[in-house]
């Protein structure tokens, strides 16, 4: 792998800008539950940067865990060796997500509908998938049990659809009251970060809103990559670009975890 | 009481034809040698039981070791798809597989219960996911102290469990350490369990968050060096990610699969 040159930052990719976006949601002090991928490298990013006393906790019972370098999954060595404590599976799950200890979490998904369900179970029919995804992890229990969830994958209008094919994490259900219906105690996503810009849920019907599009993007774009007839703030903002030290912490990070 | 055996013969003598199997180990610890050995003995029709199926699980079941599934997530971890799981799902390849599956949370508490011996366990999850709707060991009860609906999930009790450790020591009590997932909970719910270890020693040394299980609550014990790579034993090797890398390559197409296992888990000659 080339080191990128310092010359290069002024420009980024669309992976950066949500990487950046995310851990930009992180406030120092924070206890966040992180999955692997970009939640972990964003979580690690504000670690670095704006967020030195985040709390990171991984769903395989690490509490607390200061890795040096990127983990490539949930359970690596280091994330034990740096950690606070180590919990079993069942009590990570029980004393600190169930009963809500935990501030924030992040997911990821294959499908996401208008207000924040996730499929990441089947496309298709579940008897007959087109396509079999890893399926829950313990997603739903982190968009049930986390005070409040962030959600990041790339907007276009396969993954941001009218109707999912499956349900494996609640998000606002049906809309305006569904959590409390469902007896899910976290307030459930509060942000979408994707690659064209930032959704929140509309306070009063939790439908997501269109409030910021990244450097570059316009609102058509963003239409276009939407299965459904996207609600749009007035105005929308944009999204500061990424500043020169998010750019070089994140990439020195991800230098780091490139094993060969 | 625990006897120190061998890994063919623990396998031989407590894994049958249609057993229900869990290998237990969060991506520390996972048991690769004790898989690799039920393939290599050609065991049939088990019902496979583990939280994340895996790259093991991508290689019992590829090899036609089992008909039937309980899980909750499974992928590559950090790589992406289990090509094996996914083309037994979805074209029925080397034979249909059934599936059950169940959250992180869900199966956690599950094991759980069985090792508690208690016939369900109780969640707060599920509620309003796909879940219930696909899964029969899910159901909605009341609570009787506060009239609060809960998710119920019927408890795990596996004919075996089998897991790995760092140590054992000569009378077969086991310590094991880093990330313990749900190991306990798996060997404690199941009716009989194997437990491979990286060594044995004269004295267990105590270790901060170690989980220890006496001998008396094991069925055998086996000496296996190197038996989670390529997944990794805390202070013993490391996880060897680049292999999990090409795993996707090597599993991606019948023929490179079948020709891999061929060299490196069925022809014991050239190991």
């Amino acid at each position: 792998m080339t080191p990128t040159p310092l010359d290069r930052v002024a420009t980024w990719t669309a992976e950066e800008m949500m990487t950046v976006a995310a851990a930009r949601q992180l406030t120092d002090g924070l206890v966040c539950f992180v999955g692997i991928g970009l939640p972990s490298t964003a979580a690690n990013l504000a670690r670095m940067t704006n967020a030195p006393r985040l709390v990171l906790v991984y769903e395989s019972g690490t509490i607390g865990s200061k890795p040096r370098q990127l983990p490539l999954s949930i359970g690596d060595g280091e994330l034990a060796e740096t950690a606070d404590a180590i919990v079993s599976v069942p009590e990570i799950f029980n004393l600190w997500l169930q009963a809500g200890r935990i501030d924030l979490g992040f997911l990821g998904a294959a499908q996401l509908d208008r207000f924040a369900n996730l499929n990441t179970t089947i496309i298709g029919d579940y008897a007959q998938p087109k396509v079999r995804l890893p399926g829950s992890g313990g997603a739903p229990e982190i968009a049930a049990f986390c005070r409040r969830v962030i959600v990041v994958l790339r907007q276009s209008p396969r993954t941001f659809v009218d109707r999912l094919d499956f349900v494996t994490s609640v998000g606002h259900g049906d809309g305006e009251g569904d959590r409390g219906r469902l007896g899910l105690p976290g307030e459930g996503p509060a942000m979408i970060i994707t690659d064209l810009g930032l959704l929140q849920p509309d306070p009063l019907t939790r439908e997501l809103v269109l409030t910021h599009t990244h450097p570059g993007v316009d609102v058509d774009e963003v239409r276009a990559a939407t299965g459904w007839d996207l609600m749009v703030a007035e105005p929308v903002r944009c999204t500061d670009p990424p500043t020169v030290e998010e750019l070089t912490t994140l990439r020195s990070l991800q230098r780091g975890r490139d094993p060969t | 009481m625990a006897e120190i055996t061998t890994l063919a013969d623990a396998v031989a003598e407590m894994v049958h034809d249609g057993d229900e199997v869990a290998l237990e180990g969060f991506t520390h610890l996972i048991p690769f040698a004790a898989g690799h050995e039920i393939i290599r003995q050609r065991r049939r029709h088990l019902t496979l039981v583990r939280l994340t199926p895996d790259v093991i699980f991508d290689q019992m079941i590829g090899m036609g070791c089992a008909n039937r599934l309980i899980f909750s997530w499974g992928g590559n971890p950090g790589v992406g798809s289990l090509h094996r799981f996914r083309e037994a799902i979805e074209h029925g390849w080397p034979s249909p597989l059934e599936i059950e599956e169940h959250t992180h949370g869900g199966m956690a508490n599950r094991y759980l219960a069985g090792a508690s011996g208690l016939p369900m366990a109780l969640v707060r999850s599920y509620t309003g996911t796909g879940l219930p709707a696909v899964t029969r060991q899910v159901a909605t009860v009341r609570c009787p102290f506060t009239g609060r609906a809960l998710t119920a999930l019927a408890a795990l009790n596996p004919d075996v469990a089998i897991i790995h450790a760092q140590q054992a020591d000569r009378e077969g009590n086991v310590q094991l350490w880093g990330i313990i997932g749900v190991q306990r909970e798996a060997v404690l719910a199941a009716r009989r369990s194997i437990i491979t270890v990286e060594e044995i020693v004269d004295v267990l040394e105590p270790r901060p968050g170690a989980v220890i299980l006496p001998a008396w609550v094991i069925g055998a014990v086996t000496l296996a060096p190197r038996g989670a790579a390529p997944s990794y034993a805390h202070g013993y090797y490391e996880r060897d990610n680049t292999f999990y890398q090409a795993w996707d390559a090597i599993s991606r197409e019948r023929v490179t699969f079948l020709e891999w296992m061929d060299e490196h888990v069925l022809d014991t000659a050239r190991r």
